[in-house]
């Protein structure tokens, strides 16, 4: 779809590195991560995690507190940090409570509560436990009732659960309603914290590495699951132009059409996200300086990823996965990373991946393994999820 | 927004297909209960065929009758998938196992258990590479789904295929989120009017809203029991085509104001 040019007025940002933006930024120029040996409730699996510190002894605000689980908590944390909250609250006066949206992006809600709830059955009746509050933690929208109760805003809301690319694409959800009308600006994010169903489905899968994921690297062999929150406001450019203002050039969606946990062995999906979410930027490739790539580390994406991008960049392009820093978010993966790539053309930081040693001589893409200074004008992020659901985002200089 | 509807797929109790549930919505048949039958799809390769469950085969069965009754081709459609819970027997099969000693998961459940499973089994069923979203709004899932398609049609243009879904949870869920039935529907949207006989204007409007009863007891105690079935009211004007205006829940300060009108 071809976008006006909407502006990320603010943002927030929590997971494993720290929370706040300039925890993420610092973590990312010096290289470090947020991954350690799983040590998440009961799960006895080799693997490691991107486990965010503090958020057990969090509670979500009293009045909401029908709504308490750990996706919510942290939920609740990202909106409180990086001045976000007051930012929202500012807009609230000036476009009404009604007029600005809530499209949030998650995985698994608050499905460790029935995880936990699943042990706590009633011997005789197999009933739940007391006080299991499905609405409010299981449910996917849990997420963006929450999110909007706890901003106070009135406008349009849902939840995008397309696994991984979730957050990507609340991008676009904000820009139809936007464009169409039915808003005037719009908080999108997502989140996804830690529970046994990723732990042990993606185990089940083959999918997670028994050491911190190493993207791009000759010997990875799969991801390791994180938790984070990222959220942005977005505005129309003309409504809150500022010096220095990072606006969304473009997105594209696709989906593979080819099987629900493996990518296309071509990447025809991510080569057509790509390809549209450039033409609704009305770029080139030769525009974008700084790529994330989604990177998750598994033999089959990073391979797929590379043709699809190589094939569109060739290796001249600098790019990166930051995903051996935070690990995979899965829901939120899409509103971290480009928020990362903001942080980028804001910092002029081209972030080198963490942990990735060796890099794959199969791999052709322009792979960058330290992080550097430089200057990044424009930035594409992509997100790719299970169903083969794809969505690339294009972000630059709003000027 | 302002849009067309070319056509309508149904599935539900008594609901047996658009062609012979439009008469009942008319309220020119009486309604009679029956237990949804639901099929798996012929679209789907063998092996794909045999992983998925009720609510995909639901969504695939109410999209393709959409599309095939709009003469849309589905390798070209945009979609969107809303749906409350997805496979909630996946689900319930999934807590289970991780409660248990073993946490032996299966993998396909696993990748079944992501709320875009029947989205991602449609792409491969109709090797559709167009945009697909799969939305959640728990009660109001078909309202918000109706809302994005209105505005993905209003915004880029294309036709889109809106397929809403639910399927009710096994105990013990069942207790805690009762849903009533097996019930999906799908509409084709589209900005021009050269296929569609029908006009719509979905406006976003303030205020919870008194949304549209059915008049018959058992279709307005399946559109309470099922949120997919929320979209009764909508469906029912559309079978009687003919000028109304439709008001669907969505959020508790919010509804939507629907106008249809016959095509002139």
């Amino acid at each position: 779809m071809n976008v006006q040019p909407l502006v990320i007025s603010h943002f927030s940002i929590v997971n494993c590195l720290g929370a706040g933006w300039v925890a993420t930024l610092d973590g990312l120029r010096d290289k470090r991560s947020g991954l350690i040996p799983c040590d998440f409730e009961t799960v006895d699996l080799e693997t490691c995690i991107g486990r965010v510190a503090g958020l057990d002894e969090l509670r979500v605000r009293s009045d909401l507190r029908a709504y308490d689980c750990r996706n919510n908590r942290l939920a609740q944390w990202g909106l409180d940090l990086d001045g976000f909250g007051d930012a929202v609250a500012a807009a609230r006066e000036k476009y009404g409570a009604g007029r600005i949206g809530v499209f949030m992006g998650t995985s698994t809600s608050g499905i460790l509560e029935t995880e936990l709830a699943y042990r706590r059955r009633d011997p005789q009746t197999g009933a739940l436990p007391p006080g299991f509050r499905y609405a409010e933690t299981q449910n996917n929208f849990s997420l963006a009732d929450f999110v909007q109760r706890y901003l106070g805003l009135l406008g349009p809301a849902f939840v995008v659960s397309s696994a991984c690319s979730s957050s990507a694409k609340v991008f676009g959800n904000a820009a139809r309603m936007m464009a169409a009308g039915v808003c005037d600006a719009a908080v999108i994010g997502g989140v996804d914290t830690l529970c046994l169903t990723t732990l042990y489905g993606f185990h089940a899968l083959g999918l997670t590495s028994r050491t911190p994921c190493r993207p791009y690297d000759a010997e990875r062999d799969g991801i390791s699951i994180g938790e984070g929150a990222g959220f942005a406001l977005l505005e129309r450019a003309d409504g809150a132009a500022r010096p220095g203002a990072i606006a969304l050039l473009g997105i594209g969606e696709s989906c593979d059409a080819y099987h629900m946990s493996t990518p296309h062995p071509e990447g025809l999906g991510a080569k057509l996200a790509m390809r549209r979410a450039l033409a609704s930027a009305r770029r080139e490739p030769a525009d974008i300086d700084y790529i994330n790539l989604h990177g998750t580390a598994t033999r089959t994406n990073d391979a797929s990823e590379d043709k699809a991008t190589f094939e569109l960049f060739g290796a001249g392009t600098p790019c990166s996965s930051t995903k051996g820093a935070t690990g995979h978010l899965l829901g939120a993966a899409g509103i971290t990373e480009a928020i990362i790539a903001i942080l980028a053309i804001r910092h002029g930081l081209l972030p080198g991946s963490a942990h990735t040693r060796n890099l794959d001589p199969e791999l052709k893409c322009g792979y960058l393994t330290e992080s550097r200074e430089a200057r990044v004008k424009t930035a594409l992020t992509n997100s790719f999820g299970f169903g083969g659901s794809n969505c690339t985002l294009v972000l630059g200089s709003a000027g | 927004m302002r849009l067309f509807i070319e056509s309508m797929g149904l599935l539900g109790p008594g609901l047996a297909g658009w062609a012979a549930s439009r008469p009942v919505l008319r309220g020119e048949v009486p309604y009679r209960h029956a237990p949804a039958v639901v099929t798996a799809s012929e679209f789907l390769p063998p092996v794909e065929r045999r992983r998925t469950g009720i609510p995909v085969k639901l969504a695939l069965a109410v999209g393709h009758e959409a599309l095939t009754n709009a003469g849309r081709d589905a390798a070209a459609t945009a979609t969107v998938f809303t749906s409350s819970g997805s496979d909630g027997e996946n689900v319930h099969q999934l807590c289970e196992t991780l409660a248990s000693s073993e946490r032996e998961v299966s993998p396909t459940r696993f990748h079944n258990s992501v709320h875009n499973a029947a989205a991602g089994y449609w792409s491969i069923a109709t090797r559709c590479h167009e945009t697909s979203t799969s939305l959640c709004c728990r009660d109001a899932s078909f309202a918000a789904g109706l809302l994005e398609a209105a505005a993905q049609v209003a915004t880029a243009g294309a036709a889109v295929v809106l397929i809403a879904y639910d399927q009710p949870y096994p105990e013990p869920l069942g207790s805690v989120r009762p849903i009533g039935a097996i019930f999906g529907a799908a509409l084709v949207l589209a900005s021009q009017a050269d296929r569609a006989s029908i006009q719509l204007e979905v406006t976003f409007a303030a205020g919870k809203g008194n949304a549209t009863p059915m008049a018959d007891a058992a279709l307005e105690a399946l559109r309470g029991s099922v949120p997919a079935a929320r979209s009764l009211p909508l469906l029912a004007a559309l079978a009687r085509n003919r000028s109304e205006d439709v008001v669907l829940e969505y959020l508790e300060a919010a509804h939507l104001h629907i106008t249809v009108a016959p095509c002139s």
